[in-house]
């Protein structure tokens, strides 16, 4: 039953845009691949600023239970956050961490290590895009949507005057999985 | 595929629901986790030419909801449970003079301010009996972002073809996640509105019903069918009245309206109960964890159904009844310290054990824990239900959210 | 016609209009859903000042703020009649109530300076002893396009003027006779004069434009939005 069910929990703090990166993976599978997705967020006096979640469940079928349990994919975007989830992680999980901001994590096949927030200010100036850097990355290492569906997912939802800064930071996202 | 595919919020689903249901007004009061309902209708109600207004208390937007549906206007409003203790005085008023409109209660944790941002399922009584009076009123309970679009317009169906306050209630979980809904399936929906009266303005008795729908034909303030009405105990007429007789009358339309029309307003649905030996009686956010937990348990080889209402009030009784004589037991989670499993407990009448969940800790049910419920009850069912070691309320949801 | 709850309230059962007796304090909210709905209904209101100020005290700024086309007729005879003569916003310092059997230490509200400070457009007050001004004061109150609101005095002989031995109905119109000054009298009146008077009439009249006009931008702009 929850054979082709993929969880994903996108962690950090308030401010980092997991909130629309989750969103913006939950709509590329459901608008543009046909697939049922929810996406859930931690709500409350701590969205700003303090710890901030974000999860995605997709499934080519019904979805029961909405929230994750144990996360197919993991992104840890604080020291926090990766020490509280990387428990969580499923086995043969993937872990994806911004080396930006964490600075331990053990030895583990199944994390990697990538320094989304240095790319995004690389890429594109700024460090706000970072969110958009992680969502290229879960893309190319899950494959759970093609990535002509992000692209479109994250066109349909960026500000206008933002969808190239946007789509360079997906890229690079894409890249940073490649040359790993 | 119809292509209207979205990833909308529930409030947001409801919110455009309402307008598909033909919703022109909205009067409200901010509350988390409503909120964003109110948000949405004032600025998508005036380009359908309706009107929004934010009033200056729950207490008003109720009032202001009942008046503009007298004036013809499918009305509604949207709040949470303190916002909802206050709308209990003009709903009762809109439930005696038979008033349409639709209160979406988002659930959150409680009493008074309570747990503004956490789910909770504490109101399911205050919705039947929050406002004084015996009294006819319908509940409907939603457990995903597409019930909020499609029990929106449910709501609006069903108080404009039985005159009666319409209570959505959802919760925390189902209001703020997004979740992919086709729209574009949901566009053939019936949309079902009051009847209005044949006969000529002269011969209009305003609470005046036929025995076989006991629901009065409404005429509409302004259309030229002068009466009254009041809060008051009121005859056909709409006067009031001090006669025995005719207070009673009054009071058991108000009541058979509901009682005599069961069966088309009560929704539930039935998972795996054909052969179940427990069945799981869950609503709202809960029942999402419940039926994974009951997939769960029959992956595991344990014979569990599940029943989700749909309609809590009025309860599915008869269904409740019928399951009860077929298993060994139920198990009832709630987020509240038990209020569903009572009724759950009445119409089973003594056929099948009941055994309630409770959890308080203002966290959506986790599947683990409605299925060591299972496990547990299984467990005590197989060897013998003894009732010194019956599972009790709060064993393994406890267990669970203190690990 | 919309009402509350009291004894002023029971007047809409005596008009052939589409008429609503309502919840305490509650009438103006209905008739602000009921003139959003239907702006080309007349609305008037008819409350009592237990009503309008006390339980209803946050509706009645809140509809004068707004400038929604209503007329409010309200009826204050300083006490609760209907429960008996219980004390209210406008009963005077020291006067008796059933609640205030020592005598009352609560200061009255003026509810025309309230109305008026409020936002409404138009705003006067009248007696039930000067019968032939009244029914022109409600005549204009109801040609205002924008929230209007008419005090009356009336009395209450039954629990005010017994518990406040101010004598019977006849009694207490004459009263209000010899208390009643115009506007142009209290101009030419001293503070100590008017100490105990009150003026009649019409007491504000200006241009605003109404609820309903501002929110039919509203569509338009919106309306626009989508095009």
């Amino acid at each position: 039953m929850t054979n082709d069910r993929y969880e994903i929990r996108l962690s950090g703090s308030g401010g980092q845009g997991l909130i629309l990166a989750g969103i913006i993976l939950a709509e590329a599978a459901a608008i543009y691949e046909g697939k049922e997705a929810v996406q859930t967020q931690s709500y409350g006096p701590e969205s700003r600023g303090g710890a901030s979640k974000s999860e995605v469940v997709i499934s080519g079928s019904e979805i029961d239970y909405p929230k994750v349990t144990s996360p197919d994919l993991l992104l840890a975007m604080t020291q926090e956050s990766c020490t509280k989830y990387l428990g969580d992680l499923k086995e043969g999980g993937i872990a994806i961490l911004d080396s930006f901001f964490v600075e331990k994590w053990p030895d583990n096949a199944n994390v990697i290590a990538l320094p989304l927030t240095t790319i995004a200010k690389e890429v594109t100036g700024k460090t706000i895009v970072a969110n958009i850097v992680a969502v290229g990355a879960i893309v190319a290492l899950s494959g759970i949507v093609s990535k002509e569906s992000i692209e479109k997912a994250v066109l349909a939802r960026v500000p206008k005057g933002t969808e190239e800064m946007n789509l360079k930071a997906l890229q690079a996202g894409f890249e940073a999985v490649a040359n790993h | 595929m119809s292509g209207n595919i979205k990833l909308m919020q529930g409030n947001e689903a409801c919110a455009e629901g309402a307008i598909k249901a033909g919703c022109r007004f909205f009067a409200g009061y901010p509350i988390t986790p409503s909120s964003e309902v109110a948000e949405i209708l004032a600025r998508r109600l005036p380009q359908v030419g309706g009107k929004f207004i934010q009033m200056e208390d729950e207490i008003a937007s109720m009032a202001a909801v009942c008046g503009a549906s007298l004036a013809g206007v499918k009305s509604m409003t949207a709040t949470s449970g303190p916002g909802f203790s206050l709308k209990q005085e003009n709903l009762g008023y809109a439930s005696f003079t038979e008033i349409p409109c639709v209160v979406v209660n988002v659930m959150r944790g409680g009493p008074s301010t309570g747990s503004p941002t956490s789910p909770a399922q504490g109101d399911v009584m205050q919705a039947r009996w929050g406002t004084h009076g015996d009294h006819p009123i319908i509940v409907l309970s939603c457990s995903s972002v597409k019930d909020m679009y499609e029990l929106t317009i449910r709501s609006f169906n069903l108080s404009e073809r039985f005159r009666v306050p319409v209570i959505l209630l959802s919760d925390e979980i189902v209001a703020h996640m997004r979740e992919r809904v086709d729209v574009g399936a949901l566009e053939s929906l019936e949309i079902f509105n009051r009847v209005k009266p044949a006969c000529p303005p002269e011969e209009y008795q305003p609470y005046e019903a036929s025995p076989e729908t006991d629901v009065p034909p409404m005429a509409n303030f302004g259309e030229g069918y002068r009466y009254h009405i009041t809060g008051l105990t009121h005859d056909e007429s709409g006067f009031t009245t001090q006669k025995p007789h005719k207070v009673a009358e009054l009071h058991e339309r108000l009541h058979r309206k509901i009682e005599n029309h069961k069966d088309e307003i009560i929704e539930t649905r039935n998972y795996y109960l054909d052969d179940a030996q427990i069945a799981v009686f869950a609503y709202g956010s809960t029942a999402r964890s419940a039926l994974r937990a009951v997939r769960e348990a029959r992956n595991r080889g344990i014979k569990a159904g599940l029943i989700q209402p749909v309609t809590i009030w009025p309860f599915p009784d008869d269904l409740v009844h019928q399951v009860a004589s077929q298993v060994d037991a139920f198990i009832v989670p709630e987020m509240n310290l038990g209020m569903m499993v009572r009724e759950v407990e009445r119409a089973a009448h003594g056929q099948a054990e009941v055994i309630g969940q409770s959890l308080v800790t203002w966290e959506l049910f986790t599947p683990a824990q409605v299925l060591s419920k299972i496990e547990e009850v299984f467990n005590w069912i197989t060897s013998g239900s003894t009732s010194d070691s019956k599972p009790s309320r709060t064993s393994g949801a406890l267990a669970a959210a203190t690990e | 016609m919309v009402s509350g709850i009291g004894c002023s309230s029971r007047a809409p059962g005596y008009v052939d209009f589409n008429t609503l007796h309502t919840t305490h304090g509650r009438a103006l909210p209905f008739a602000t859903g009921i003139k959003l709905a239907k702006p080309e209904m007349t609305v008037i209101v008819v409350t009592g000042d237990g009503d309008a100020t006390a339980i209803g005290g946050n509706h009645l700024i809140h509809a004068a703020r707004r400038n929604l086309d209503l007329t409010v007729v309200l009826f204050n005879n300083s006490t609760y009649g209907m429960t008996s003569g219980q004390y209210s916003p406008t009963t005077p310092t020291g006067a008796f109530g059933t609640t205030a059997p020592y005598g009352n230490a609560e200061q009255p509200f003026d509810i025309c300076n309230l109305a008026e400070a409020a936002g409404a457009t138009y705003v006067a007050r009248g007696t039930t002893y000067h019968a032939k001004v009244l029914p022109n004061l409600i005549e204009k109150a109801i040609s205002n396009k924008g929230f209007s609101l008419v005090e009356t005095i009336t009395q209450c002989p039954i629990y005010f003027g017994r518990m406040n031995k101010i004598g019977n109905s006849v009694e207490m119109m004459k009263w209000q006779k010899e208390h009643a000054v115009t506007k142009k009298q209290a101009e030419t009146m001293s503070p100590e004069e008017l100490a105990d008077k009150f003026i009649i009439g019409e007491l504000c009249h200006k241009t605003k434009p109404d609820y309903c006009e501002l929110y039919d931008r509203i569509i338009e702009k919106a309306q626009a939005s989508i095009k």
